[in-house]
C-alpha cells in the first residue's frame, strides 16, 4: 500500500477539502484537513465497491451514475445531482497536461423550451423473437445491427472495434462510414486522430483493413464536407492533418498498400483536374499530394499546373463581393501549390547535390536514411523530406532501378526549366519564399533575384559540372512511376526530357508553351515510351526549354534537412536554358500578390500539426 | 478431532454469552487481553503477595518481553513465577474456556499456552492506551451492535506491530520448505492469517506497519481473492473497521481450513518450535482447521473447493440428510383426448402411448427412498385448474423432444428492445404462455408470448351483471377492451431485480431494490401485497413449484420465506456472510438453495430453516442456480464465469464447467435433465452435457466421506455447443414444455 498501491484509487487531496471548507465559510487546520481527506477518500472507495453490486443485479457491465447514487443513498449520504444520463459521459482531454474531464456543455434553456422540434418521447420498449439456431445449429437470422463494414471482421477484431467505437463515437457505431458524420468536424478530427492511433498501434497487424482506413482518410482530404460550407469551421486543418496521416500510413504500412499508392495518385489526380470540384477538395488534393513526397507533387500537380491555373486565376481575379468567399479559398489553393511546388523545387536540387556529392557513396542508404529519420520524429512528423519515395511496395523496383543511369542529363536541365515555368505561375512569391529559406553562402544573391533580370545575367557557376554528375540512386526512383510514365525517360537525349512528368497539357490552354511542347513532345518522343504514356496520360508533356542558347545560369542553395548530412551545405548550379518566350504566363503571374502561406513552410507544417495533435 | 470440535462449541457457546459478560463490566474480556491494565478483577483477585504497582509490574513485563524475544523460556517462567504474575495465566485459562480443551487435543501443550499468555501480558503497556477506546466502544456497541465491541476487541493489542512481518515471512518460509505434498495445504493459512495480521494492525492503529505489511505480503495471495484484498487495502483506519460489513464478517465467522493431520501436526511443531504464539493465537482464535486423516490434498483439489469468504465448508455441515428426491405426482386421470386418440390410431401406434401413459404413472406411483415426506411441507391443495394444466403438461411432455448430444435445442431468442440497458431481470411462466421484465425504472411488463392477449377482469359493477351459471364464465369475466400484448405494473419505488410467475399463472412476484417484494395479480394487473422485511434491496424471489410459498433475499444477507397469505416470514435463512444474490427452490419445494456474494452456495430445510449444505468452489459472487428436474444435482454460476455442477445428496462438487468469459446471469436444466443451457453477459448460451458430467462422477464412500474429488478436466467434452446472440446478454433461459429452449435478453447498443 505504498504509492503505487494507492494510486489504484482516486485520491482527495486537502487542499480540495480545505477549499470546500472554506466554501462554506469554515475553517480547517492542516491536520483535520489531511485526516478528512483520507476519510472522503475511504469513503469514496467503500461507496464504489458498494455501487459495482447494484451494477452487476442490473446486469450491466457499465457502472452508472445512478448505481452509485443508490449506493450513496444506502449509506445515508446525500446524492450527486446533475448527472442523471445513461449514456456514458465521454471524458475529453484537456492538451495541455494530462487533465481528462467530463463536457459539461451550457445548454440555452431559453432556446430549448421555445425549440420548434420537440424530441419524441423514447421508443417502447419491446420484445421481439426470432429463432436464433434450429436444432442447434445455424444462426437462421442475424441478430442485431452491426455495420455491414465490419462484420467480416473476426470476433476479437470485432470487440476491439467496439471499443473502439465506443470510446471515440460514444454512440455512433459507423466508424468506417465517415460520411455519417461529415457535418460534425469534431467527430472528423476524432475519427482521424483515432486512425492514427490505429495505424500506431505496433501490436495491431491491419492487414487489409489498411485499405479501409486509408479510404476515409481520403474521404476527410478530398470531399466537400458539409462542414466545409460554414466558412468559420476549420475544415482546411482537417485537410491538412488527414494528409499528414496519409503520408504516415504509408510511411508505416507502405508494405500493406503497395497497390493503394498508385490508385490514391489517381484519385488525386481526378479531384485536381476537375474543375467542376470545389475549391476545398483542389485544396485536399493538392495537400495530399504534397504529403505523398514530392515524386507525387512532381508527376501529378506539377504537369496538371497550368490546366488548372487558368481555372484558379478566373477565381482570384474576380474581385466581385459575391465571389469573396470563394476568392478567399482559392488563395488557400494557391499557398498550398506554392507549398507543394516549392518543395518540389527544392527537393530537386536537394537530389541534385547529394547525387553530385556523394555519388553512390551518399545515396545507397537512401531509404534507410529516410527511415532513420522518420523515426527521429516520432509521430506524425511532417513529412520529411525524402530524397526516395516512401519505402511502398515499390522499394524493390528503387533498388532494382538503381542500376539505370539514363536520366543523368535529364534531371539537371528539367528542374530549371522547372523553375521557370513555375515562376512563370508564381512570380516573386515563389523566389521570396526561396529567399526566405536558410541563408546561404554565395548564393542567394542570384536566388533573391528579381526574377527576369536575374536570369539575363551570365551563369556564375559551372555550367558543365551536370553532365558528369551520376545519379543511380535518383534514376531508379523515378523509375517506380507506377503506370510506366516515367518510361519515356528511357531516352538518355535531351528532348525527351520534357515528357519525364505525366500530365494533361491538353487543357493547359492558358500557357502559349503548350503548343510547343506538345509539338516538341510528340516529335521527339520515342515511340515505346509514347504509346505507354499517351494510354493513361495521352498528352503528357513538359514544356520544353528550347535549346536555345544559355543565356544564364543560377545557384540552388540550401541546408539539407536530413539527419544524415545535418547541417551541410549544399550549393548547386545549373545552367537552364529557358527561352524568353516560353514565358508568357509570368505577365499574369506578376498580377498575383504575395498569397498563400509565405512563412517558411516548415514551421507552417509544424504549426498545423501541433495545433491539431493530441496525445491519444 | 472430535475433541476439537467440541472445543469449538465451547467457544462458540462462550462467545454468545459475551456480551452478558459485557454489560456487567468489561473487566472480564479485557481481562482476557489485557488483564495487566486494568486495576479491577484480575488483578485484585491476584495473590496479595505479589500484587505490584503498576509502574513495576510494566517493567516486569517489559523485561518479560525481552527475554521471550530471546527464547530464554526458563527465565521468562522463574520470572514470572516470582513476579506473581502467575496468575495471569490462570485467569485467562479461566476466561478462555476453550484453552485447555485445546491444549489437550494439541498434545497437551501447556508450554504453548504459556507463552501465549506471556505475549498477552507483554503487550499490555501499549494495550494501556488502548482500553480507554475499548471503553467508548463497547459502550458505542452496546446500542447498536452488541456483537461489533466483542468482534473488534479480539483485535487488541498482541504483540509488537513491528515483528508481524517477521512472523508472517518465518511462516512464509516455513511452508515453503516443507515437503510438496504438505505445501499445498498449509498454502491455505496464507490468506487468512494474512488478512487477520492486516486487521490486527489496522485495529491497533499501527497504519504504517498495516500498510507496509499489506505491500509486502498482499502479492502471495491467490488471485482469486483479488476482489477482498481491494476492499482491505483501502482499509487503513481503526473507524473503517466498524462500518465495513465484510470484515466483521470475516470476524465473526471462522475461517474454515480442511488440513490433513500429517500436515497439521507438521505446522504446530514448526509453531511450537518457534514459539511463534502470534500466528498460533490467531489460529486459535480465528479459524476453524479442519482435521482429517488420509492423504493431503493436492493443490488443484484444494483450488477447487477454495475461494469462498470463509473458507471451505466444514465436513460435518454437508452430513445431514437431504431428502432430494421428488414428491409423487398426484393421481389424475388423464382424460384421452379423442383427437389425439385418432390421431395416434392412424399412425398405427396407439400401443406406444399406452405404454408411455403408464410408464408415467408408475414412475410417480414408486416411492423414492429420497423423497420426503408427502406432507413434510404442507403444500395447497390442488385446484382444478392446477388439475387441468397438470393434465396439458403431460399432454405435452408425449411431445416433448429427447434432447441429447445428438439432438440438440432449437433457440429461440426474446430480444428486448429499446430498453435502454434497463432490463433486470426475465421469467417465463412454466407453460410458456408468459413474459415478465423487471425494469431499472421500477416497472414490471407482462407480455403475452401467444397470441392471446392479456386482459383484465371486469369491474365489480359489471362483473354482477353477468351470468354466473354459464359454462364459460371464466371467460365471460374478462374485459374485451383491455386486451393488449402487454401490461406494465407501476408500484415499485428501484429497480426491480427479480420476477417469477406463480405456477397457476395468477400471480406474479418482483423484487426490488425498495426493499419490498410485490405480489401481483395477472387477473387484474395490480398490486396485491407488499411483502416488508428484508428493509435493504431485495435480489432475487422465486415461487415454490408448488405455489404459495417464496423465497426472497437481498442485500441483508438473508433468504426469507414467506406465504403469499402471510405478512411475515414464515422462514429467515440466516448465515450468508454477505448478500444473498439468487434463491432457487428444490423441485420437491422442501429446500431451498441461495447463492450469495460471499461465494457460497447455501442448501436450507425449508421444515426448520436448518443450513443443510454449503457448497464453496466458486471464486465470485453467484448469480444463477438451478436444480436438475430429478432434484439430485444442482448448477451454480458465477461473475467468474464458471458453472460448478453439485451432487446435493453426498454434497460434493463433480463438475467445473468452464467456457463463458463473463458472469453467468442464468442457468436452467432440460425438462428431462440431459442439458443444461448457460447463459452469460458473454452474449453467448453454452449447452452442456449435463447426463455425461453427471454419470462420469465415481461417488465410491471415501470420495463420499472425505468431500475430495478429483474434478476431471473436461469442460470442452460437455460443452455441446456456444451459441452467439449479438450483442444481447443473455439474462434468462426456459425450455418449453416440448424442450425448446427460449432465451431472453436485452439489446445492448453499445
Amino acid at each position: 500500500m505504498t504509492e503505487r498501491e494507492e494510486r489504484r484509487f482516486a485520491e482527495v487531496p486537502r487542499e480540495s477539502i480545505k477549499l470546500m471548507a472554506e466554501s462554506t465559510g469554515v475553517e480547517l487546520s492542516e491536520e483535520v484537513a489531511a485526516l478528512l481527506a483520507e476519510d472522503v477518500c475511504y469513503r469514496l472507495r467503500e461507496a464504489t465497491q458498494n455501487s459495482s453490486q447494484f451494477m452487476r443485479h442490473a446486469k450491466r457491465r457499465k457502472l452508472s451514475v445512478e448505481d452509485f447514487n443508490r449506493a450513496l443513498r444506502w449509506s445515508n449520504t446525500e446524492t450527486v445531482c446533475g448527472y442523471g444520463a445513461q449514456d456514458a459521459l465521454p471524458f475529453r482531454p484537456l492538451k495541455e497536461g494530462e487533465l481528462f474531464f467530463v463536457e459539461d456543455r451550457e445548454i440555452n434553456l431559453v432556446e430549448l423550451a421555445l425549440a420548434t422540434n420537440i424530441p419524441k418521447g423514447c421508443a417502447e420498449t419491446m420484445v421481439r423473437v426470432h429463432v436464433s439456431y434450429l436444432d442447434g445449429k445455424g444462426n437462421l437470422e442475424p441478430q442485431g445491427t452491426v455495420p455491414t463494414a465490419v462484420q467480416s471482421l473476426s470476433e476479437d477484431l470485432l470487440k476491439y472495434y467496439q471499443q473502439i467505437t465506443r470510446a471515440i463515437l460514444g454512440e455512433d457505431p459507423h466508424l468506417m462510414k465517415v460520411k455519417s458524420v461529415s457535418h460534425d468536424l469534431d467527430q472528423l478530427n476524432r475519427l482521424l486522430h483515432m486512425v492514427k492511433s490505429l495505424v500506431q498501434n505496433p501490436y495491431l497487424y491491419l492487414g487489409s483493413y489498411v485499405r479501409s482506413l486509408v479510404s476515409s482518410v481520403m474521404y476527410c482530404i478530398l470531399e466537400p464536407l458539409a462542414a466545409s460550407i460554414n466558412p468559420l469551421n476549420d475544415h482546411w486543418t482537417l485537410r491538412d492533418y488527414a494528409a499528414l496521416l496519409l503520408s504516415h500510413i504509408f510511411w508505416t504500412h507502405g508494405d500493406l498498400v503497395s497497390g493503394l499508392y498508385h490508385q490514391i495518385l489517381l484519385s488525386l489526380q481526378k479531384v485536381l483536374s476537375d474543375p467542376v470540384r470545389p475549391l476545398c477538395s483542389h485544396y485536399g488534393a493538392v495537400v495530399g499530394l504534397h504529403a505523398l513526397g514530392w515524386k507525387a507533387v512532381e508527376r501529378v500537380l506539377y504537369p496538371h499546373l497550368p490546366a488548372y491555373w487558368a481555372n484558379l486565376q478566373a477565381v482570384l481575379d474576380d474581385y466581385s463581393v459575391s465571389n469573396a468567399q470563394v476568392k478567399a479559398d482559392g488563395h488557400k489553393v494557391y499557398g498550398a501549390i506554392l507549398v507543394a511546388v516549392e518543395r518540389l523545387l527544392k527537393m530537386k536540387a536537394l537530389s541534385l547535390t547529394l547525387a553530385a556529392g556523394g555519388g553512390s557513396a551518399g545515396l545507397p542508404g537512401t531509404t534507410t536514411g529516410a527511415v532513420g529519420f522518420r523515426e527521429n520524429s516520432p509521430g506524425l512528423s511532417p513529412p520529411p523530406e525524402p530524397l526516395s519515395e516512401p519505402p511502398l511496395g515499390i522499394a524493390s523496383h528503387l533498388q532494382a532501378g538503381g542500376a539505370g543511369c539514363q536520366w543523368e542529363e535529364w534531371t539537371p536541365v528539367s528542374l530549371p526549366a522547372m523553375y521557370c515555368e513555375l515562376y512563370s505561375f508564381f512570380g516573386d512569391s515563389l523566389a521570396v519564399r526561396f529567399s526566405t529559406d536558410p541563408p546561404l553562402g554565395g548564393a542567394p544573391s542570384s536566388r533573391s533575384c528579381q526574377p527576369l533580370e536575374g536570369r539575363k545575367e551570365p551563369a556564375s557557376g559551372a555550367p558543365n559540372l551536370e553532365n558528369t554528375r551520376k545519379m543511380p540512386q535518383l534514376t531508379a526512383s523515378m523509375n517506380i512511376s507506377p503506370r510506366q510514365d516515367g518510361s519515356p525517360r528511357m531516352e538518355p537525349q535531351p528532348p525527351s526530357l520534357a515528357a519525364t512528368v505525366p500530365g494533361r497539357s491538353l487543357a493547359r490552354s492558358s500557357s502559349s508553351s503548350s503548343s510547343v511542347s506538345r509539338s516538341r513532345s510528340s516529335s521527339s518522343r520515342p515511340g515505346r515510351s509514347t504509346s505507354q504514356s499517351r494510354d493513361i496520360f495521352p498528352k503528357a508533356r513538359f514544356p520544353l526549354p528550347q535549346a536555345g542558347p544559355p543565356a544564364f545560369s543560377f545557384i540552388i542553395g540550401g541546408r539539407q534537412m536530413g539527419r544524415r548530412c545535418q547541417g551541410r551545405r549544399f550549393q548547386t548550379s545549373f545552367t537552364p536554358t529557358p527561352p524568353l518566350n516560353t514565358l508568357p504566363p509570368r505577365a499574369y503571374a506578376h498580377k498575383l500578390p504575395v498569397i498563400g502561406r509565405v512563412s517558411k513552410p516548415v514551421r507552417r507544417w509544424t504549426c498545423s500539426h501541433y495545433s491539431l495533435h493530441l496525445p491519444l | 478431532m472430535a475433541a476439537v470440535q467440541d472445543g469449538q462449541m465451547e467457544l462458540d457457546a462462550e462467545k454468545e454469552t459475551k456480551p452478558e459478560i459485557l454489560s456487567d463490566g468489561t473487566s472480564n474480556l479485557s481481562g482476557n487481553t489485557a488483564s495487566g491494565t486494568l486495576s479491577s478483577s484480575p488483578l485484585t483477585a491476584a495473590p496479595a503477595g505479589g500484587a505490584p504497582k503498576m509502574e513495576d509490574q510494566q517493567t516486569l513485563i517489559a523485561v518479560l518481553q525481552f527475554l521471550k524475544r530471546n527464547k530464554l523460556t526458563d527465565s521468562v517462567e522463574i520470572l514470572r513465577r516470582e513476579a506473581g504474575l502467575g496468575e495471569d495465566q490462570e485467569d485467562s485459562q479461566a476466561t478462555d474456556g476453550s484453552g485447555g480443551g485445546k491444549g489437550d487435543v494439541d498434545g497437551g501443550d501447556a508450554n504453548s499456552l504459556l507463552s501465549r499468555v506471556s505475549i498477552t501480558s507483554a503487550a499490555a503497556p501499549q494495550s494501556m492506551c488502548d482500553s480507554p477506546l475499548m471503553f467508548m466502544l463497547s459502550a458505542a456497541g452496546a446500542d447498536d451492535q452488541p456483537d461489533v465491541s466483542v468482534v473488534l476487541s479480539a483485535y487488541s493489542q498482541q504483540g509488537d506491530p513491528s515483528l508481524y512481518q517477521v512472523y508472517y515471512s518465518g511462516l512464509k518460509n516455513f511452508i515453503e520448505s516443507v515437503l510438496d505434498c504438505h505445501r499445498a495445504e498449509l498454502s491455505q493459512l496464507f490468506y487468512p492469517l494474512f488478512v487477520h495480521m492486516y486487521l490486527e494492525l489496522v485495529y491497533n492503529n499501527h497504519e504504517n506497519e498495516a500498510k507496509a505489511f499489506f505491500e509486502k505480503f498482499s502479492g502471495d495471495q491467490e488471485c482469486y481473492y483479488q476482489d477482498d484484498l481491494r476492499v482491505l487495502c483501502g482499509l487503513t483506519k481503526k473507524e473503517h473497521l466498524k462500518g465495513n460489513e465484510v470484515l466483521l464478517d470475516f470476524r465473526t465467522s471462522r475461517f474454515v481450513l480442511r488440513i490433513s493431520r500429517d500436515s497439521y501436526q507438521l505446522l504446530k511443531r514448526h509453531l511450537q518450535e518457534r514459539h511463534n504464539n502470534q500466528i498460533w493465537n490467531i489460529i486459535q482464535e480465528h479459524l476453524y482447521i479442519d482435521i482429517f486423516d488420509g492423504m493431503p490434498r493436492s493443490k488443484s483439489q484444494i483450488d477447487s473447493m477454495s475461494g469462498s469468504l470463509a473458507g471451505e465448508g466444514k465436513r460435518e455441515v454437508n452430513k445431514a440428510k437431504v431428502f432430494h428426491g421428488l414428491l409423487k405426482e398426484p393421481e389424475i386421470e388423464v382424460p384421452l383426448d379423442d383427437e389425439d386418440d385418432e390421431a395416434e390410431n392412424e399412425e398405427g401406434k396407439p400401443k406406444k402411448k399406452k405404454t408411455k401413459k403408464d410408464s408415467l404413472g408408475s414412475k410417480s406411483k414408486k416411492q423414492d427412498p429420497n423423497a420426503p415426506q408427502q406432507n413434510r411441507i404442507p403444500l395447497p391443495e390442488l385446484k382444478d385448474s392446477d388439475k387441468l394444466d397438470k393434465i396439458m403438461y403431460m399432454k405435452e411432455s408425449t411431445k416433448r423432444i429427447r434432447l441429447g448430444p445428438e439432438n440438440l435445442p432449437s433457440i429461440c431468442f426474446y430480444t428486448f428492445l429499446n430498453a435502454y440497458q434497463g432490463l433486470t431481470a426475465v421469467d417465463f411462466t412454466d407453460d410458456s404462455s408468459l413474459l415478465a421484465g423487471g425494469f431499472a425504472d421500477s416497472t414490471v411488463r407482462v407480455w403475452s408470448v401467444t397470441p392471446k392477449k392479456l386482459r383484465k377482469v371486469k369491474s365489480a359493477a359489471d362483473l354482477n351483471m353477468i351470468d354466473k351459471e354459464s359454462d364459460d364464465v371464466l371467460e365471460r369475466i374478462m374485459d374485451e377492451k383491455t386486451a393488449s400484448e402487454s401490461k406494465i405494473l407501476y408500484g415499485h419505488s428501484g429497480p426491480v431485480y427479480g420476477v417469477s410467475f406463480s405456477p397457476d399463472r395468477n400471480y406474479l412476484l418482483s423484487s426490488s431494490e425498495d426493499g419490498t417484494v410485490r405480489l401481483w395479480s395477472l387477473l387484474t394487473f395490480t398490486c396485491l401485497v407488499g411483502y416488508k422485511g428484508h428493509n435493504y434491496p431485495v435480489w432475487d424471489t422465486q415461487f415454490s413449484p408448488f405455489g404459495y410459498y417464496f423465497v426472497s433475499g437481498g442485500h441483508d444477507r438473508v433468504a426469507r420465506l414467506w406465504a403469499t397469505d402471510h405478512y411475515q416470514p414464515l422462514r429467515i435463512f440466516a448465515g450468508h456472510l454477505a448478500d444473498v444474490t439468487c434463491t432457487r427452490f428444490h423441485p420437491n419445494s422442501n429446500y431451498v438453495a441461495t447463492g450469495s456474494t460471499d461465494r457460497t452456495i447455501r442448501l436450507w430445510d425449508v421444515l426448520n430453516g436448518n443450513c443443510v449444505r454449503i457448497f464453496t468452489g466458486h471464486k465470485g459472487p453467484i448469480h444463477s442456480l438451478a436444480f436438475s428436474p430429478n432434484g439430485k444435482f444442482l448448477a451454480s454460476g458465477s461473475t467468474d464465469g464458471r458453472v460448478l455442477l453439485w451432487d446435493i445428496g453426498h454434497g460434493l462438487m463433480i463438475g467445473e464447467l468452464k467456457g463463458h468469459t463473463d458472469t453467468i446471469y442464468s442457468l436452467k436444466f432440460s425438462r428431462d435433465g440431459e442439458i443444461l443451457a448457460s447463459g452469460s453477459m458473454d452474449n453467448t448460451v453454452r449447452l452442456w452435457n449435463s447426463m455425461k458430467a453427471f454419470d462420469e462422477v465415481e461417488t465410491d464412500d471415501f470420495t463420499a466421506t472425505t468431500g475430495h474429488i478429483h474434478l476431471p478436466d473436461n469442460s470442452q467434452e460437455l460443452l455441446l455447443g456456444t451459441y452467439h446472440s449479438k450483442s444481447t446478454p443473455v439474462t434468462h433461459l426456459h425450455f418449453t414444455r416440448r424442450n425448446l429452449l427460449l432465451a431472453a435478453g436485452a439489446y445492448n447498443s453499445q
